[in-house]
């Protein structure tokens, strides 16, 4: 096997890492010297990265290895992407029973991450649908299910710390048809937008937030609620690809405000219903090939963080500070979380999760370093897929199931050898 | 119409990822090569993702008597039987220049064995009259040079002989794509020196794919490469042989 000398970035291109790394076609090829995986490179921090260090891309390993279409259980290599299984099986009446909101995340990443979708309050995280995992560690291959109890849920969310899952086996859910019945509404302000999100019915619900907005319309957005459908339609398919870093003044201020304004006005006053194909509604953004490169050569952050019901004058506080700050990007998301979650670190709890992208220059760290103690006040917690900013301190009481994670990391990895720039900035793995 | 691709060297990333495109369309497969266990983790992957049938045969390039199986097998298809070839090895020029002997695994498993494959399989292919062939050579079949020039004669040997295949298997319907891909982001080329214009395997495979529905004959991927071949081919020879690269 081969190793490349790469620079590795997340998706939000901020970070970055020199390593050497391995990219085997087949799972035979795996090379002796093991590493962190390398998944879709869709988490936007660290959490994939290893600086001087070794890691191996698991992109390659892409087969589907079984599929049983009377039960809808799937074996798949950890290379899969769930976009794939959304479009190879949804004609054939299954799809991930939890997807995140870019089908080039890799079924091993999406274990990794426990990664949530558009229906968690009904369908829980990915980890409650994966039954089977092959890991690879240093002393050799184990096979381990839900049984395997702290092995199984160090695993899962586990940001690959205790080996590499090589195979997954999958329970797939029904699907009637491959589009969504899509109703989209507007919310005008704060307060409308949360008591809509929390009457909502719907199997998949999001919303769409304007962060820029401010006064009245603080909070507004679009709540997109959508059903499966039986009717079939083709995916449209790619979009364009944005070919080279944009200028650093493409989501200057002004210019995402007048955005945001024209976006939210899009739909409406009265809503509307839609028909769309399933890859268009779970995977909007995935359309544009590499839009993360519209935020320059500095690339970006996202703060995303869940914060319990409870708190919602918290949460509320907060979207005004971003909202007053002015940095964010058009890309905002509020939802609404349940309680499912499948492993130690995962990130779900009930209540309200936002997302917000900022650009990274001037203000934007300090800002985020500010909303990750807001939300550890709120008693909730930031999700690892997206931090590039946080420090040690600030995750021990978001995540109280750390110890028996350090524990059980710490048989399954005891020479360290999965460690990645985030374990070491958080200090994850502790003193062990 | 059903139609079936027998694939020989399925082990390769290009061949795997047309494998998966065509099984989505809901193609028959018939994978060959040498790693065998390998070839049948792909036609798992290929069952799953939709093909009609996905069965694996062995071949080796360098063994003829390999080949019978699979042109019985052929016989007994239903609807329009289509080949791609992919099978080609590339030691380093160096290593070559050290045991010279490695030059006639090299011109087999780009040319010579491929040819044979595709002249003994052609008269059911004429009966048929129906069909598409698709051999992939090399931008570095264009013009050698001093780095890879013994995979270079063996790829320009293998297009050529298409080229005359070509003007046969047309009078009988069947089509014969040439490609010659330029650089590919393969295990291959992982870890090796930075090359211009890299393609992928996806990418490749969609341009492959659109050039058969075109019945094109021949293609350059990615598209670049033709223009930049047309150049290196016009290079003055007294030129050419002074330059590096
Ligand atoms: C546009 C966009 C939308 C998103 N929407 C959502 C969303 O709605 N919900 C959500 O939960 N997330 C969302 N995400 C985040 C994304 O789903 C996660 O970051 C996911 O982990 C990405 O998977 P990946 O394959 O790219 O993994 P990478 O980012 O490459 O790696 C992530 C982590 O997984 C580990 N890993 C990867 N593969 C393996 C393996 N085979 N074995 C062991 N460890 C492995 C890595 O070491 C790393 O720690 C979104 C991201 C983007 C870019």
């Amino acid at each position: 096997m081969r190793w490349k000398e790469e620079s590795v970035t997340g998706w939000g291109r901020a970070l970055r890492a020199e390593a050497e790394v391995a990219r085997p076609e087949r799972l035979s090829d795996l090379p002796e010297k093991l590493g962190p995986a390398i998944g879709g490179r869709r988490s936007y921090g660290d959490a994939a990265l290893n600086g001087g260090g070794r890691a191996i891309d698991m992109t390659r390993l892409d087969r589907i290895l079984s599929f049983d279409p009377a039960s809808g259980k799937v074996e798949v290599e950890a290379g899969v992407t769930i976009g794939t299984l959304l479009r190879v099986f949804a004609p054939q009446g299954w799809m991930p029973a939890v997807m995140p909101g870019t089908g080039f995340a890799t079924v091993g990443g999406a274990i990794a991450m426990d990664v949530h979708g558009k229906n968690h309050h009904h369908a829980g995280s990915f980890g409650g649908h994966v039954t089977a995992i092959t890991l690879l560690q240093e002393a050799g291959e184990v096979r381990i299910t839900p049984r395997n109890r702290a092995l199984w849920q160090a695993t899962i969310g586990g940001l690959g710390q205790t080996g590499i899952i090589t195979k997954a086996v999958l329970q797939l859910a029904r699907t009637p048809g491959t589009t969504m019945e899509v109703r989209e509404r507007r919310a005008e302000g704060w307060d409308e937008h949360l008591a809509m999100l929390d009457a909502s019915q719907a199997t998949y619900c999001v919303s769409w937030i304007d962060a820029t907005a401010t006064g009245e319309a603080m909070g507004r957005g679009i709540l997109e609620e959508a059903e499966l459908c039986a009717t079939r339609k083709p995916a449209a398919s790619h979009g364009p690809k944005v070919p080279t870093d944009a200028p650093g003044f493409a989501l200057s201020a002004p210019i995402v405000k007048a955005f945001n304004a024209i976006y939210f006005r899009r739909v409406p006053a009265e809503g509307r219903s839609v028909v769309r194909p399933m890859a268009d509604f779970f995977f909007p953004l995935d359309r544009i090939h590499d839009w993360n490169r519209l935020y320059g050569k500095r690339g970006f952050h996202q703060f995303q963080c869940v914060v319990p019901e409870a708190a919602k004058g918290q949460i509320k506080t907060m979207m005004q500070e971003i909202a007053g700050a002015g940095l964010a990007s058009p890309l905002a998301v509020l939802k609404r979380m349940g309680p499912g979650r499948a492993g130690y670190l995962s990130f779900p709890m009930e209540g309200y999760t936002l997302a917000v992208d900022f650009p990274n220059r001037g203000r934007a760290g300090g800002l985020i370093g500010r909303l990750i103690d807001m939300t550890a006040e709120a008693g909730g917690r930031i999700y690892f897929a997206k931090d590039s900013l946080a420090r040690a301190e600030q995750i021990g009481a978001m995540y109280p199931d750390l110890g028996k994670w350090q524990a059980a990391v710490a048989k399954a990895d005891p020479g360290g050898i999965f460690e990645t720039d985030m374990t070491r900035r958080l200090g994850l793995r502790g003193s062990e | 119409m059903s139609e079936t691709w027998i694939i020989l060297g399925a082990t390769s990333a290009m061949a795997r990822a047309f494998a998966q495109a065509e099984a989505e369309v809901g193609s028959g497969l018939i994978l060959c090569g040498r790693r065998l266990d390998d070839i049948e983790a792909t036609t798992a992957d290929c069952r799953a993702r939709g093909a009609e049938m996905a069965e694996v045969m062995a071949i080796d390039m360098r063994d003829p008597t390999t080949f019978g199986p699979i042109l019985e097998r052929a016989k007994g298809l239903v609807g329009a039987v289509n080949v791609a070839i992919f099978t080609g090895s590339m030691p380093e020029q160096s290593a070559i220049d050290a045991d010279p002997s490695l030059i006639e695994g090299v011109i087999i498993d780009s040319h010579t064995g491929p040819a044979r494959f595709l002249t003994e399989i052609a008269p059911q292919l004429e009966a048929r009259g129906c069909g598409a062939v698709m051999g992939i050579t090399s931008v570095a079949g264009d013009r050698g040079r001093i780095g890879n020039y013994v995979y270079g004669s063996a790829k320009a040997g293998f297009a050529t002989y298409l080229s005359g295949y070509r003007n046969r298997m047309g009078r009988s319907g069947v089509h014969v794509l040439t490609v010659k891909p330029g650089p590919v982001d393969t295990a291959m080329t992982w870890g090796g020196p930075k090359m211009p214009f890299m393609s992928t395997p996806e990418a490749v495979v969609a341009d492959m794919r659109a050039a058969l529905r075109k019945r094109r004959n021949i293609l350059y991927t990615a598209k670049i490469w033709g223009l930049i071949m047309l150049v290196i081919r016009m290079i003055p020879e007294p030129i050419f042989k002074k330059m590096n690269f």
